[in-house]
């Protein structure tokens, strides 16, 4: 079904603001292969809001998805900000009337998600140093809700996810000895199963909405939340492709281990040792590396004709070089 | 082997030419425009370097698996070595040679991407 949006939208912000309410503004911000972005703003009476729309734009399969659909992210935005995790708050489930198909209204933070910006400008130096803490203090909150039942969330632990990207990775038909000795060595050396929680599944700085005054202002992006161990959401964020040139800042390019850890633990996170956010750190690391080799397939087989799919496989080397790394130090 | 123009000026003059229409793009063609610009970094650096980066790789692989064999049979056995477990982490000599691979590869791929363990920014 396609849908045009921009005729739609008009409607939407009659829907929402009420009768005698316009479409102030829309503008697409992004778009990937299946979910596009869409900022707009509704003038009524009461004034002017800044909203955001996410809908998808290709077909949707639960049962092969890894991701949630926009239904449970709206129940997830729900739940995690009952118990204080700064989501954007949830404006407008979309239904048949809307005409947008699977879609939903959320309002605008303002602040930044540009992960270079965040860890090199200026702009960001006072607050940067607090942001360790409270992506810990955030997870802890994450982490301390129940999942909602409507959102049919899946669940991984650590064995399981390197087994789905080992699975991926022999189907790729790609020879890396690199890749092929981190999978050995983390199956040989996974961390103790651990208590499963709610995580977010994606928190890492490029998904963190960041305001210069108060820091981290929301999480972006539920769509890959799932049911998992706490350590998976404290170790992606440590991953060194997100670190944006800034390999000596652990967290995000900004913060410590030990400030991320304090900030957890202080919002009432049960404790993680370094070595289990290590271990999923590492494990990030590769599976970022097997993604870069699909996303070249999906090039290569000519499900995606874009100039950047293969391009992105040769970002392999990088997860690569970080792995050695961290193989040499022990993990 | 080629001169006026070599290779590398080829790709430059395109580099340019794409770098020049950049700003007369919308956000997602300037983005890929960006891109295609780094590919063709890419494509220089591989004819610089890779023949060098190949040969360094084969020899590191032939030491550690104690045999002859071109670039793509070494990887293939050192990779089932791997597997098969026979091979680990703890291995002489085994990460210094996958470290020295993957450094020639990023200086590649990604000349100036700041890896993990490498300090101050």
């Amino acid at each position: 079904m396609t849908v045009d949006v921009l005729a739609a939208l008009p409607r939407l912000a009659q829907r929402l603001g009420g009768e005698g309410a316009t479409l102030a503004a829309a503008e697409r911000l992004s778009g990937g292969a299946s979910m596009e972005t869409w900022a707009f703003a509704v003038e009524a009476d009461g004034g002017r809001r800044d909203l955001i729309l996410r809908r998808r734009s290709a077909p949707f399969d639960l049962e092969a998805s890894r991701s949630t659909s926009l239904a449970a992210e709206a129940a997830l935005i729900a739940a995690v900000r009952a118990k204080g995790a700064p989501a954007p708050p949830l404006v407008h489930l979309c239904d048949e009337a809307d005409g947008l198909g699977e879609a939903h209204v959320t309002a605008r933070v303002s602040g930044e998600t540009l992960g270079r910006k965040i860890v090199s400008d200026p702009r960001f130096e006072a607050v940067r140093p607090k942001l360790a803490r409270q992506c810990g203090e955030i997870l802890a909150q994450i982490h301390a809700t129940p999942p909602p039942p409507e959102a049919h969330l899946k669940s991984a632990d650590f064995l399981g996810e390197l087994a789905r990207y080992e699975e991926v990775y022999r189907t790729s038909g790609a020879e890396r000895p690199v890749l092929e000795l981190a999978f050995q060595h983390l199956k040989k050396h996974a961390p103790e199963p651990a208590p499963l929680t709610l995580l977010h599944g994606d928190f890492r700085n490029g998904n963190l909405m960041i305001d210069p005054e108060v820091g981290v202002a929301a999480v972006l992006d539920w769509e890959l939340s799932h049911i998992g161990d706490p350590a998976e959401d404290l170790g992606w964020i440590c991953v060194n492709s997100w670190r944006f040139g800034r390999p000596d800042r652990p967290v995000g390019g900004f913060g410590d281990y030990a400030d991320l850890l304090a900030g957890y633990e202080a919002a009432g996170g049960t404790p993680v040792a370094l070595s289990r956010v290590r271990a999923w750190q590492a494990l990030g690391s590769l599976k970022w590396g097997v993604m870069c080799l699909m996303m070249y397939q999906s090039w290569a087989g000519g499900a995606d004709a874009s100039v950047e799919r293969p391009m992105i496989g040769r970002r392999v080397s990088e997860t690569e070089v970080d792995l050695v790394h961290l193989l040499e130090a022990g993990l | 082997m080629i001169t006026h123009p070599r290779a590398e000026e080829l790709t430059e003059a395109v580099s340019r030419w794409i770098d020049g229409v950049r700003p007369s793009l919308d956000a997602r063609n300037a983005f890929l425009a960006r891109v295609a610009v780094n590919i063709l970094g890419v494509i220089v650096r591989e004819q610089q370097l890779g023949p060098a980066a190949e040969a360094a790789a084969r020899a590191r692989f032939a030491e550690l698996l104690g045999r002859e064999g071109d670039f793509a049979d070494l990887n293939r056995e050192l990779c089932a070595r791997l597997r098969a477990g026979e091979m680990d982490a703890e291995t002489p000599g085994l990460l210094a040679a996958l470290k020295a691979n993957v450094l020639d590869q990023i200086a590649i791929d990604q000349p100036n991407y700041r890896h993990e363990g490498l300090a101050g920014g």
